[in-house]
């Protein structure tokens, strides 16, 4: 059932670089992955590609395969046609380190700046009690592998290098839905998210959701009802007069929740 | 040479799956300076793959559940080979562990009254692993990821740990503190990303490096398990305990092959699947061993209402212990009852709703359907057995995690003791959080009282470099991914999960052969994030980890646990008093029989 593919694997660093032609030999039921580990093994022991569990469950192995943003360890080939080239490129949100790796340290740093869960206190009796259905909202969120292929197509960032620092993207505006809606938290994060994470600069496009390998609703359950979550606290117009009155506006920094934990 | 970055922490951890990052967490919080190395991104440690949950006797399903009866589980499923004071810390302190998780933000999976659900699995008493779904693992990660962002706590990338340094690799003037090993003074490794040298000053280092799965052809382990931690502390002077336990977990995926080995959690039989061969027939009745038979069903009506009503019913033969079940699916594929593709059939589609099992089991559904075309609500699996965990590890004190080199401690997988001849499943994320808070306050402490930093010498760091480097020096040499390759065979052919005298002598010669090979690598290109580098740095540590393997595995002639011989079948009483010890002696691995630690009375009389 083998066969000899035909791929073309970008080759090159932050200076620059080239799409490479291979022919790898190839089996029944493969993915892409294994086809890049067999070109390391047998042609190009220096090939840069990031990937670990080789399961789909820790999103490392994040590239555009024939331009669609993928994982490449749950990309089979036999999804491409009898004779198709097959181009794998890095993520090109990203800059290049190597190769296929890309730096995504950018991912990192907005990481830090979410302020941390905040648990009302303990009951009595020492147990939290939540209800399925309210863990169920923050779960689906939760199981994102933070392959950050919906920080790669997002067009806020994908070809503007100069948003980044105001934009934190639709990764992270799960992780504030996420806080948001957890039963126990006790931080309000509605004004970091407008003003911090700029959720406002996303016109749902929903271009994450459809490349979730998770499959998680990122703009349907996390982004929209975000987004008006925000909207009810900044023009709400009872809220609206309350800080003109009580000048809420004009507090300082330290009211912010921070980022740090204790 | 030229100056190289360097760094000065009270506690460097090596690795940030669970152990090392709760252990940072912890070191952290007892107020010492912290800097964790890991050789991937943040998040994507192994600890990712974990499934089924987390075990700890929390009682919020099943009242009658008590650490009591989470420790004699353990004892019992280790075959009472285990460290018995690890074992009973272990299972006093995992539900205070869970909890602290869920103050740190994990969704657990809830009961109706709202406290953290817990499901069944293999050779627990009582349904005790909490969880979430079938991805427990990337919850527990994702929630220590960001408790250790949230504190501030450094952390260094794709940045891998060729080297420890003690007092004694220094030859410095420093007065040896134990026999053999020298205290503990830094670390040494080089950045994926530039190839450029790095080095930590540090007086404690916690090891958290996890397994040694990538020596196996067919594992259900990531890259970076080549058994780094293992090796670095043999190096250092450290000793490995019961590294002739190899854990084969029953079940992973047979097809197709590109993801052989792929795990696939034991919570399909915890929450109703069961095994057939080829003829249809539950086979798992035909291997109830003597040890299991007063509390295993012996039919299939009782097992099945098992599920249903624990106090009067005896647990299904498919939720046996992992050795157990892998030893039993080996034994129907070699007597010709296997299933297409050489395993055995795993079926919960016949038994469980199509919502129920997507509910309980979304990654496997998921997984399947992604990599096998296989509608896991549909149809049966093939599972076969895979390469899993290493029961062996670096010999630490229970209460502290340090090894016999002062300064130096394991925490997690690449500990040794807690799980004697076999892991009972959901113990291993309890582990390693029980034991990476014990080993990271105590590395805090430690690191507190010895009061200055150490430093390192500029030779100690030149020589480190230059054995870094010395596959980038050999012209035509040995390509390492063959070696790699080379290893696995051996490994998977002649110590894997059943073995005998001679095969094992075997694997040692051709052990010695590649070992003779990986002083002859070569890699092409440059220093930049270079896998064939880094793999010809790993060969090193898997070549030493998998010597250990099969120098124990050839001496202990029984079979117990994780440890099958085909020439020794029995398990032997006075093989259940020892304990193997690997140390480095010259440029081998030397075996020592050291006596078990004996329990005291009040926790025997909970085997009477």
């Amino acid at each position: 059932m083998g066969y000899d593919l035909k791929m073309k694997v970008w080759r090159g660093d932050a200076t620059g670089g080239d799409l490479v032609d291979y022919t790898v030999p190839v089996e029944e039921g493969e993915v892409v992955l294994d086809a890049l580990h067999r070109i390391q093994a047998t042609q190009s022991g220096d090939l840069a590609v990031r990937w670990n569990c080789k399961a789909g469950k820790c999103g490392s192995c994040s590239t555009e395969i024939n331009g669609k943003p993928r994982l490449a360890c749950m990309t089979r080939l036999s999804t491409f046609e009898p004779g198709e080239t097959v181009t794998v490129t890095p993520l090109r949100t990203f800059p290049v380190v190597r190769d296929l790796v890309t730096d995504v340290s950018y991912n990192y740093r907005v990481a830090e700046t979410v302020p941390a869960f905040a648990p009302e206190p303990r009951p009595a009796d020492g147990q939290y009690r939540m209800q399925q259905v309210d863990v169920e909202r923050g779960q689906e969120f939760r199981k994102c592998i933070e392959c950050f292929l919906c920080q790669n197509v997002c067009h806020v960032i994908r070809d503007h290098e100069e948003n980044k620092p105001a934009f934190s993207g639709p990764r992270f505006f799960l992780r504030y839905a996420e806080l948001e809606m957890h039963p126990l938290d006790t931080n309000d994060r509605r004004a970091l998210a407008r003003e911090q994470a700029g959720i406002g600069l996303c016109n749902i496009t929903k271009c994450c959701t459809e490349v979730c390998p998770e499959g998680i609703h990122i703009t349907d359950n996390a982004i929209i009802p975000m987004k008006e979550r925000v909207v009810d606290r900044s023009f709400d117009p009872v809220t609206w007069l309350g800080r003109k009155i009580f000048r809420r506006d004009q507090l300082p920094e330290a009211q912010v929740p921070q980022g740090r934990a204790e | 040479m030229a100056e190289i970055e360097r760094h000065s922490f009270d506690v460097l951890v090596v690795g940030a799956g669970g152990a090392g990052l709760r252990a940072a967490i912890a070191a952290h919080d007892a107020g010492a300076k912290v800097g964790i190395v890991c050789k991937s991104l943040l998040g994507k440690a192994h600890t990712v793959m974990a499934e089924g949950g987390i075990a700890a006797a929390m009682a919020n399903v099943w009242k009658e559940d008590n650490w009591k009866v989470h420790f004699r589980d353990t004892m019992r499923g280790g075959k009472m080979l285990n460290h018995w004071r690890m074992a009973q810390l272990h299972a006093q302190e995992a539900p205070d562990r869970v909890r602290e998780l869920e103050e740190w933000g994990a969704l657990f999976d809830r009961t109706p009254d709202g406290l953290i659900s817990q499901r069944d699995f293999g050779g627990h008493r009582y349904a005790r692993l909490a969880h979430v779904g079938d991805r427990t693992g990337l919850e527990l990660i994702r929630t220590l990821q960001q408790r250790a962002v949230a504190l501030g706590i450094e952390v260094f990338m794709e940045c891998t740990i060729t080297k420890l340094f003690t007092s004694t690799s220094a030859a410095s003037t420093e007065k040896r503190v134990s026999a053999g090993a020298g205290r503990i003074s830094g670390a040494f490794g080089y950045w994926r990303e530039s190839g450029r040298f790095i080095a930590f000053e540090a007086p404690s280092v916690v090891l958290a490096t996890g397994g040694i799965g990538k020596s196996y052809k067919v594992t259900s382990n990531s890259w970076e398990y080549t058994g780094d931690g293992h090796a670095l502390a043999l190096e250092a002077g450290a000793s490995l305990v019961n590294m002739e336990f190899v854990q084969f977990h029953p079940t992973g995926m047979v097809w197709p092959p590109s993801v052989k080995g792929i795990l696939v959690t034991e919570s399909v039989r915890g929450d109703g699947g069961v095994l057939r061969n080829s003829e249809g027939r539950r086979f798992m009745f035909d291997y109830i061993p003597e040890f299991f038979k007063a509390e295993t069903a012996d039919s299939e009506e009782e097992a099945d209402r098992w599920y249903e009503d624990k106090t009067n019913n005896r647990r299904p033969p498919e939720l046996l212990p992992r050795d157990e079940v892998a030893r039993a699916i080996n034994a129907e594929v070699k007597a010709g009852r296997g299933s297409p593709h050489g395993g055995v059939f795993l079926d919960i589609a016949s038994r469980r709703t199509p919502e129920y099992i997507r509910r309980r089991l979304p990654s496997m559904y998921h997984q399947f359907k992604e990599l096998a075309d296989v509608d896991i609500t549909a149809e049966p699996m093939e599972v076969g057995p895979t390469c899993h965990y290493v029961m062996g590890g670096v010999a630490v004190d229970p209460d502290t995690g340090e090894s016999a080199v002062p300064g130096l401690y394991a925490a997690g997988e690449v500990a040794g003791g807690m799980h004697g001849a076999n892991r009972l499943g959901g113990n291993s994320l309890s582990d390693l959080l029980v034991f990476g808070r014990r080993t990271g306050l105590n590395a805090a402490y430690a690191a507190g009282r010895r009061g200055e930093r150490p430093t390192i010498g500029d030779e100690e760091i030149r020589a480190a470099s230059e054995h870094a480097l010395a596959p980038f020096g050999i012209e035509g040499g040995e390509n390492p991914y063959t070696v790699q390759q080379d290893l696995q065979e051996v490994m998977h052919n002649l110590v894997g999960i059943i073995r005998t005298a001679d095969e094992m002598k075997q694997a040692l010669t051709d052990l010695a052969a590649l070992r003779e090979r990986i002083t002859r690598l070569s890699v092409e290109g440059h220093r930049q994030y270079n896998p064939g580098w880094h793999l010809a740095l790993d060969l090193h540590n898997m070549l030493r980890v998998s010597e250990c393997i099969a120098r124990a595995a050839l001496e202990r002639t029984e079979s117990r646990g994780g440890h099958t011989r085909d020439d020794y079948p029995a398990t032997d009483d006075s093989w259940g008093k020892v304990n193997l010890h690997c140390r480095l002696d010259g440029d081998g691995v030397g075996i020592t029989r050291e006596p078990l630690p004996q329990m005291p009375d009040d926790l025997r009389e909970l085997f009477n």
